[in-house]
């Protein structure tokens, strides 16, 4: 009889290893995903961290300082009202990157719960469906600008001006874009439907709320991640388009697309007003997409491992 | 086919009713008051008859009822007035009604749509003639150093937003080097060579931005289908008959790789409209982009409901043309 701690010893034995750990082996191998995660981390700390070591307050008027470029005192310059570029693009990277986060995390739970209950319930299916193609076929940047428009003074009065529309455009951001996570995530519940695991977890009796929460949900978490790196980046853009436009956050309540949009009317006098922002939007957009191709590349069990 | 194409133009109206229903039930439900930014001094009693001139005491449903009658009755039949010269009943018709200019809301966005078809389908057919070749490339040689950069820099296009890559190009071609206006002027008229250069140079700007987006998305999708279909067995069998690598590559290749990037092309025109807005804004174009900007900002319900209803109209029909398209060009797929 051969001792089992001797063969294991032979055929290399590894001890068994969380999935999460082969994904970030994976996700590693891929260098601009890597790239952007550092990137994307190095954002996070230069928004929320930033504050403590820069101290100068992003609405400050130093009038000397007026239309000033870039120095010592204010390394990106100042605006026309003598604000320290450096510290609104922390407040404005604040508020960019709180929308996106949010107005993901909202297109995805409905995405998710529309997309679980439709490739569930079959009964529901059709109906949510037609619901989801129907809202494919809204013209959602025209729509959005009118739901603001239409709706932000009422909301302004109510939650204040800044949580009003904060408010506003996380929910419209949120309501217009959670159709393709729907999708997926419904295209993968029904193929996971039919598989043994769940054949077994029925027999035994399992109700309905458990199979999803134990069964179904676990399985589509891949799809789902790849969703919300994208829901960020979308999110973040469709945020400054609108402050771009003119329909997004006051001027005196910075996002990025708010300080680009303001910057353009000095594009002559100071063209760095436009750069900083612009740079730091695409740059943040590109960090997550690439996240999210190493995280797609990384969850594909057929790649991985390979 | 036919039937299918029948089945889903008739399944196309139900949906066009209910968004034109959604639209309209968003503006009317808004606590807005499109007499609100008139002068505060203007008595109540004069606001009403403002309303009422406005047709805004009618019930609800009576007004999407005579929405629905001058969009789809009597605009349609105007427009078939004018092209063919007949005359249908008494030319007595109400129409869609601006309420800034008081002038019919398709004679304006008839004058608008010139300059967007110019600058949108330009900047279309840029991107689709830079995408297409970038795509082939990228897939035959892959990860080869031309792929490297190619897909960086489409995902790069992909990212970097329109009015980012919009301002930077003004800030350098405009402001730094003067090479073009950063304004587009949509009263300039071609009759020779010098004015047709200058036409040129300003549209240079937009087409390039829009283009660049554009390419970045469909390049991306033409490499992946190019990559799909090199790996096919057909692929081998057409190279074990001994074709030239020109020949398998270009007609067996491509012709079948098309098939998804023509239908993803076809579902990017809407899109591209949607995004016109924010280039239009950036190039300050006096397009339809720009149109809705303006009617949303000064309350104008009429304009806006028509032109959101018809980038609807947009989406429906190009959606429509995607999946017939692809049961033309795919004799696999079959609807019927």
């Amino acid at each position: 009889m051969t001792d089992l701690a001797n063969v294991n010893e032979q055929q290399g034995y590894r001890a068994p290893r969380n999935q999460w750990w082969d994904v970030w082996d994976q996700f590693k191998t891929h260098k601009g995903a890597l790239f952007g995660l550092g990137f994307f981390v190095f954002m996070l700390l230069f928004v929320y961290v930033g504050p403590y070591l820069w101290p100068i307050d992003a609405t400050y008027i130093d009038i000397r300082a007026r239309n000033q470029g870039a120095s010592w005192a204010h390394p990106m310059g100042a605006d026309q009202l003598g604000r320290d570029t450096l510290a609104r693009m922390m407040a404005g990277g604040r508020t960019s990157i709180a929308v996106g986060l949010t107005a993901m995390a909202l297109s995805l739970l409905l995405g998710t719960f529309v997309g679980v209950i439709a490739g569930y319930f079959k009964k529901l299916d059709g109906p949510l469906m037609r619901l989801t193609d129907l809202f494919l076929a809204l013209p959602l940047l025209p729509l959005l600008l009118v739901i603001i428009m239409l709706f932000r003074d009422t909301l302004r009065s109510t939650f204040g001006p800044e949580n009003g529309i904060f408010i506003l455009i996380v929910f419209v951001i949120g309501i217009t874009s959670w159709m393709q996570a729907a999708r997926i995530v419904r295209g993968d519940v029904l193929a996971l439907k039919e598989r043994e695991f769940v054949l077994a977890a029925k027999s035994i009796g399992t109700p309905s709320h458990r199979m999803i929460t134990r069964h179904v949900l676990p399985n589509v978490m891949s799809p789902i991640m790849v969703s919300a790196t994208l829901g960020i980046a979308n999110a973040i853009i469709t945020e400054s388009a609108l402050s771009f436009l003119g329909l997004g956050f006051p001027s005196d309540y910075p996002t990025w697309g708010r300080l680009l949009f303001d910057g353009t009317e000095w594009l002559q006098r100071n063209p760095e007003r436009v750069i900083w922002p612009g740079l730091a939007i695409s740059l943040t957009v590109l960090s997550v997409n690439y996240i999210g191709d190493g995280l797609r590349d990384a969850l594909d069990p057929r790649i991985r491992g390979r | 086919m036919l039937t299918f194409t029948l089945r889903r133009l008739l399944l196309a109206i139900p949906t066009l009713l209910f968004i034109s229903l959604i639209i309209f039930l968003i503006l009317d439900l808004a606590p807005s008051d499109p007499t609100a930014s008139l002068p505060l001094t203007i008595p109540p009693e004069v606001r009403a008859e403002i309303r009422a001139s406005l047709g805004l005491d009618e019930p609800m449903v009576v007004r999407f009822a005579l929405w629905l009658q001058q969009f789809f009755i009597n605009e349609p039949l105007n427009l078939l007035e004018q092209w063919t010269g007949l005359s249908f009943g008494d030319g007595d018709r109400t129409r869609v009604i601006s309420w800034q200019t008081r002038s019919p809301v398709v004679d304006i966005i008839a004058q608008r749509m010139p300059q967007t078809l110019w600058v949108v389908g330009t900047s279309y057919v840029v991107g689709i003639l830079i995408a297409v070749p970038i795509g082939v490339i990228s897939a035959y040689r892959q990860y080869s150093w031309f792929d490297q950069i190619g897909t960086f820099v489409s995902m790069l296009g992909f990212s970097v937003p329109t009015f980012f890559t919009g301002v930077l190009f003004i800030v350098i071609f405009s402001v730094q080097l003067g090479w073009f206006p950063s304004v587009y002027d949509t009263t300039h008229v071609v009759t020779d060579w010098a004015s047709f250069v200058v036409q040129l140079k300003q549209i240079i700007m937009p087409v390039m931005v829009l283009g660049l987006y554009n390419a970045s998305q469909i390049s991306r999708f033409m490499r992946a289908s190019m990559l799909d279909n090199l790996n096919q067995d057909y692929v081998r069998t057409a190279r074990a008959k001994g074709m030239t690598e020109r020949v398998v590559v270009l007609i067996h290749v491509l012709r079948n790789s098309m098939i998804p990037v023509v239908t993803v092309i076809a579902l990017g025109v809407p899109q591209v409209f949607g995004g016109a807005i924010i280039t239009e804004q950036v190039f300050k174009v006096n397009g339809l982009g720009q149109l809705l900007i303006v009617a949303i900002q000064s309350g104008d319900i009429p304009t806006v409901q028509t032109l959101t209803f018809i980038f609807a109209v947009l989406i429906v029909l190009f959606n429509l043309i995607a999946d017939v398209l692809y049961g033309v060009l795919d004799p696999r797929i079959r609807y019927d």
